[in-house]
């Protein structure tokens, strides 16, 4: 970003304390919500070293699971109304999602009511598959995403 | 066999392994009986030919057509004749494929639109050809001698991305279908200019988010539209009118069908007996026909069969084939396509 950030101030949060989980997760099929937000909490925020987690973009809440229907929704908020990043973050988390969880789940990815000026046009595009698709075959937009996700700069 | 009893059952005659990404679409080639083909296109780049083996009728792939286009094959469309097949493609071309003695060569590579290309279709002459991309337009281009294909119109006004094009199944009038939500219905002025001559959008009854697909009846005065509104609506002309005159009648909604797939439906097509197939996002594929129940209040659809789990995953397109069998082809995210027989309880 060399045209100044987007958001150049976010409030950084404090980590939670992760939760020791003493099952293997992959011992049965059943997916909880904790289980999705260990995945997703690290990825990396596409402006600043920061996770997800310690911006506030994503918590616990931010997850819901129907497991006997196979679908995942996951709604983020993000630091600012006119966060041009929204849709990388969406990106994000369909990527790692698709990495760590069975294919036949169903996901959906939203920002949370009221916390973006472009709503409705972001929340579109983010579960349009052909425009996700098509997005993740763009070596730029690849580049970012993969830099957010695999990134240990936090 | 009376259709309208409902004594029908869905067999899964194959699967079809091959792609390694998701299959987008398929096209059956429609001068192909015997033995019977199509086509098939996915995310892993590549377009595959499947045929029936006359003796065993069991199918498997015949070519693998690799290496020409660079990111996603997104839709195929095969030439009336069979002879040439057209692949859109993410990587913003349209290649042209030709069938020389079994083996497919392109022979034409169409450039022009600024990213990824949709969809694309031949008309019924088979003289003309649409294309349609992210870019909001939807180019028509013809059909020359020698494998040249010249740009003819660039046609914008939907202000989305644009999904699908089809041609009416005998009049040379285009539809297009969009993010945008709506169907535009594009017609040429008799001077070789095209215009959009009506547009189909919420307020005339259509659709609330993104229409993924269309298809024609076999009469061409019904046409069946599928969203991410989650519903299929039909859509009715008179057709007597637009063949005897230049005169381009209206499209009107005719009925919506909803309550029925719970995600995205992606595709629809409609038999040349009057069955329409629809595939979603729910991984199910379902039958629909007109009901002769409630011809007091015009003609009604109802559900004929559904068949859920279809795939393991979304299905992204359902096509009949050309036959005269209840043959039906579905492709899907699992990376499969499904070769079903709907056909009468036994």
């Amino acid at each position: 970003m060399t045209l100044g950030l987007i958001n150049a101030n976010p409030v950084v949060h404090a980590k939670k304390e992760r939760v020791a989980r003493t099952e293997d997760p992959h011992s049965d099929d059943a997916v909880d919500p904790l289980e999705i937000y260990d995945y997703v909490r690290d990825i990396r925020d596409p402006e600043h070293p920061y996770s997800l987690e310690q911006l506030s973009v994503l918590s616990e809440e931010s997850i819901t699971v129907d497991d006997k229907l196979g679908r995942i929704l996951i709604t983020f908020t993000p630091t600012i109304q006119h966060c041009s990043m929204a849709t990388v973050i969406g990106l994000c988390l369909r990527v790692k999602l698709q990495e760590c969880f069975p294919p036949h789940y169903k996901v959906d990815i939203k920002v949370a009511p009221g916390s973006h000026a472009d709503e409705e046009s972001v929340n579109k595009q983010l579960n349009d598959k052909e425009r996700v698709a098509a997005a993740l075959e763009n070596p730029n937009l690849r580049q970012l995403v993969d830099e957010c996700l695999y990134s240990k700069e936090l | 066999m009376d259709l309208y009893d409902g004594n029908l059952e869905l067999k899964e005659l194959q699967t079809l392994h091959g792609h390694t990404d998701r299959v987008w679409s398929l096209a059956w080639n429609p001068a192909a009986s015997s033995p019977p083909q199509f086509a098939s296109c996915s995310g892993d780049k590549t377009v595959r030919i499947w045929e029936q083996s006359p003796s065993s009728r069991s199918w498997h792939c015949k070519a693998v057509m690799e290496e020409t286009h660079t990111r996603t094959v997104r839709s195929c469309a095969w030439s009336p004749s069979g002879k040439l097949l057209a692949t859109a493609s993410f990587d913003a071309t349209t290649a042209i494929w030709e069938n020389v003695g079994g083996d497919f060569e392109c022979v034409s590579t169409l450039e022009g639109h600024e990213n990824e290309v949709k969809s694309v279709a031949w008309n019924a002459g088979g003289t003309l050809l649409a294309t349609c991309s992210r870019d909001k337009t939807v180019w028509i281009w013809e059909v020359m001698p020698g494998n040249e294909f010249e740009c003819a119109s660039v046609l914008q006004g939907h202000s989305q991305d644009v999904k699908m094009v089809k041609w009416h199944p005998t009049l040379d009038i285009l539809f297009s279908c969009s993010y945008d939500n709506t169907i535009k219905v594009w017609a040429e002025d008799g001077t070789g200019d095209w215009h959009c001559v009506q547009t189909l959008g919420e307020a005339n009854n259509g659709h609330s988010s993104t229409v993924w697909a269309l298809s024609f009846n076999a009469d061409g005065d019904k046409m069946v539209t599928c969203s991410d509104d989650l519903t299929l609506k039909i859509w009715e002309t008179d057709i007597t009118r637009i063949e005897s005159g230049d005169d381009p009648a209206p499209w009107s909604h005719l009925c919506t069908l909803s309550g029925y797939h719970d995600r995205t439906i992606f595709s629809v097509h409609w038999s040349r007996e009057g069955i329409i197939a629809s595939g979603a996002a729910d991984d199910a594929i379902r039958f629909f026909t007109e009901s002769k129940d409630a011809l007091v209040d015009g003609p009604s659809y109802k559900l004929l069969l559904k068949r859920d789990k279809a795939h393991d995953m979304d299905v992204n397109s359902v096509q009949w084939s050309p036959g005269e069998n209840r043959l039906l082809a579905s492709a899907s995210d699992d990376g499969t396509i499904k070769m079903w027989e709907l056909a009468a309880l036994t």
